[in-house]
């Protein structure tokens, strides 16, 4: 399994980055397969609202309404008919892709089993719509969907008579069950919202909407792709021949095929036993958990930066329950807690320049802490030696940092780099730990805990809180964000680092800096 | 990248996944079935007699049973299983006894079954036996039926219509 998984992160992050030079992380669509999903489910939903218009439900109607559209009015029916099929290959495409790559990042399991399990029935729900919309074109690919699919079910012995007999001969075939697939056609997609919904509910500011720019390229492509080659039908349905030659949507219907050369048995186990992995993925193997992250009352303000900071709803606010004089306090569900850190890396409390009492954090991780990261860092500062010293933060998740350390560079590596206070740049530079200060994490835009990337960009920019202090020299501080593939390309970041360090003032004497204190808004009243 | 360079491999990237969609959503084209061959399907759903006959009971009997549920006969819930044989060219391709349907064994005996054959000309029997007779059939039928390649032909069981019917050669008789 973690073979699998490495191999294929290794696929995905060579694409990725030849994606990241194409479109730029804000719009590289490997980033945003989930937001592209859904930009497909609307083009589908407003396509299929035109095409239902023109559609005629009845034996006969149906595949005369989809030719009308189809030829007469190709211009418009037509080009709404194919961009309903193209985005609906779309969405598979995405949420295979998606899973495909969830899998390979190993986001699926521990507090994000969740996400994954109700994922899963989304892909029931879109072949269950996409295969009935097939079914309603009534063409001899709907006529071969639609007697595999009702023996496929009568397979199980449910029913009280078998359903493939509704499709036995023209006579038996009614426009009542035209009508049953419409609504079948529409309810699936609407089940699909709730469940994507809820598919979402552990997710932070879940990305739904692909940045514009790709999604009118999106669009453009789909629009394009419908002029050149439109969405047309087979022949009409004839219950009394078999369709010979078909040419099946392979997003959708590759199942047909399998039900033609296997029994209708051996697809239900190869269904149920898939479903059943993919259920289950999140626990095989089981695996130990991390320790959620814990709050300290004494030390804990309320100040709610753990709350937002927090990409996975796990930090809740609530009303005090000390005799402290603030309103609220957070509380960590540990059943949501990915111990990423985040939270420990944005809490006013967390800084490394206390003395005057112990280093204990408002909200810390408790296998992880950041005392232990202070005692590390000042070990492997001690190792240092040369002209330009260097302390590289990095990320577990990202271009991995621990193998890049030497006797001028101390690599230390965190569950995320926002786990980070930025006040640790400051303590390193200022007591004179290192020279300059490298921090590294997941690829700008595609950050293994969703935000942390962005939080760290946002601090160091001063525009988030905790900011990192004015004071710092900022020529000492580099950020180069790198995946697991640009390990290489981030090793050789780090040497010219050291050049340009060589290059720069040698940096006041430590005594004769202001000495650190905490801002108002890194929570004074606490840093006693 | 400089952004006109950028703006191209955009393009081509769109172009290759508007290639992907357009290429896989009806190619490579399929072959189902044998452009020479035929399908036979038989699709039967038919009760079986009663396992017995009613019978109708004493003045006793009647007496006994509590005044709302008070009937003349006892009719059982359970049917026969229905026997089924389909002879193709003298060659038997179904010969089958089928269970009735249902927790009770009461329901509707159903066969719903697909062979695929050469096209040509076949000489076709259907037979069915839904009573206790120990020999025979109850209802028989044989004709000759032509089926041409990719042709599907239905032998149905419909009692209330008089017993089998074949698609093709049905049609061909109407």
């Amino acid at each position: 399994m973690t073979f699998l998984q490495s191999r294929l992160r290794w696929g995905f992050e060579v694409v990725e980055a030849w994606l990241d030079r194409i479109f730029g992380p804000a719009w590289n669509p490997l980033y945003q397969l989930g937001a592209l999903g859904f930009f497909y489910y609307w083009v589908v939903a407003v396509s299929g609202i035109y095409v239902y218009i023109l559609f005629d439900t009845g034996t006969t109607e149906a595949y005369e309404s989809v030719e009308y559209m189809t030829v007469e009015q190709w211009y418009l029916g037509g080009v709404m008919r194919s961009l309903h099929r193209y985005a609906s290959d779309g969405m598979v495409l995405m949420m295979v892709v998606h899973m495909l790559r969830e899998f390979a990042l190993d986001r699926y399991r521990g507090a994000r089993w969740f996400t994954w399990v109700t994922g899963t029935p989304v892909l029931w729900l879109v072949f269950v719509a996409g295969i009935s919309g097939y079914w309603m074109v009534w063409d001899e690919l709907a006529q071969y969907i639609a007697i595999l699919s009702t023996e496929w079910l009568d397979w199980l012995g449910i029913f009280g008579e078998p359903i493939a007999r509704n499709f036995l001969a023209p006579h038996t075939l009614d426009d009542r069950f035209f009508t049953l697939l419409t609504f079948i056609h529409i309810v699936a997609p609407l089940l699909l919202l709730l469940v994507l919904w809820i598919h979402l509910l552990r997710v932070t500011r879940p990305r739904i909407n692909p940045k514009r720019g790709l999604a009118v390229g999106t669009f453009l492509m789909l629009v394009a792709l419908s002029f050149v080659k439109p969405a047309i039908s087979h022949p009409p349905a004839d219950l009394t021949k078999v369709p010979g030659v078909l040419d099946l949507d392979w997003f959708y219907l590759p199942a047909y095929p399998l039900m033609d050369h296997f029994s209708y048995g051996a697809v239900w186990a190869f269904a149920a036993v898939l479903s059943f992995m993919l259920f289950a993925l999140p626990w095989l193997p089981p695996r130990r958990r991390a320790a959620a992250a814990a709050v300290d009352l004494d030390n804990c303000n309320g100040c709610e930066r753990c709350a937002n900071d927090c990409p996975f709803e796990a930090i809740l606010m609530r009303p005090r329950s000390d005799a402290l004089p603030f309103e609220q306090e957070a509380s960590v569900d540990a059943n949501l807690c990915t111990a990423c850190g985040i939270c420990a890396g944005s809490c006013p409390t967390s800084t490394p320049f206390r003395r005057a009492s112990d280093l204990v954090p408002g909200i810390d991780l408790p296998e992880r802490s950041l005392p232990v990261l202070r005692e590390r860092l000042e070990a492997a500062s001690a190792k240092l030696s040369g002209k330009t010293r260097v302390i590289v933060f990095g990320c577990d998740h990202a271009a991995l940092v621990e193998s890049l350390g030497s006797s001028q560079t101390g690599a230390l590596s965190l569950p995320c780099i926002a786990a980070l206070p930025p006040s640790f740049i400051d303590y390193v530079l200022s007591r004179d730990l290192a020279d300059g200060v490298v921090i590294t994490g997941c690829r700008d835009g595609e950050c293994f805990n969703r935000f942390g990337v962005d939080w760290m960009t946002a601090r160091l920019a001063g525009t988030r809180d905790p900011y990192l202090r004015k004071r710092v020299p900022r020529e000492r501080v580099l950020t180069y964000w790198a995946a697991g593939a640009d390990r290489a390309a981030l090793a050789k970041a780090i040497e010219d680092f050291h050049t340009a360090l060589a290059a720069l003032p040698a940096a006041p004497p430590p005594a004769k800096m202001p000495r650190a204190r905490p801002t108002a808004s890194e929570g004074v009243s606490l840093d006693a | 990248m400089p952004s006109v360079l950028r703006y191209l491999a955009q393009g081509v990237v769109y172009a290759l996944i508007a290639g992907l969609f357009g290429y896989f959503a009806t190619s490579p084209a399929y072959r189902h079935a044998d452009t020479q061959r035929a399908k036979l399907t038989l699709s039967l759903a038919h009760s079986g007699d009663p396992v017995h006959p009613c019978r109708r009971l004493t003045r006793e009997e009647i007496a006994a049973l509590p005044p709302n549920m008070r009937k003349l006969t006892d009719c059982p819930r359970e049917r026969l299983p229905v026997l089924v044989e389909i002879v193709l060219d003298g060659r038997t391709i179904v010969s089958r006894s089928v269970s009735p349907s249902g927790l009770f064994g009461d329901g509707p005996s159903q066969i719903y079954e697909n062979f695929e054959i050469p096209a040509g000309s076949y000489s076709l029997a259907a037979r069915l036996r839904d009573s206790a007779r120990s020999e025979g059939f109850d209802y028989v039928r044989e004709a000759q039926v032509e089926i041409a390649p990719q042709q599907r032909l239905v032998i149905e069981f419909r009692a209330e219509s008089g017993g089998f019917f074949f698609s093709a050669a049905d049609r061909a008789r109407s």
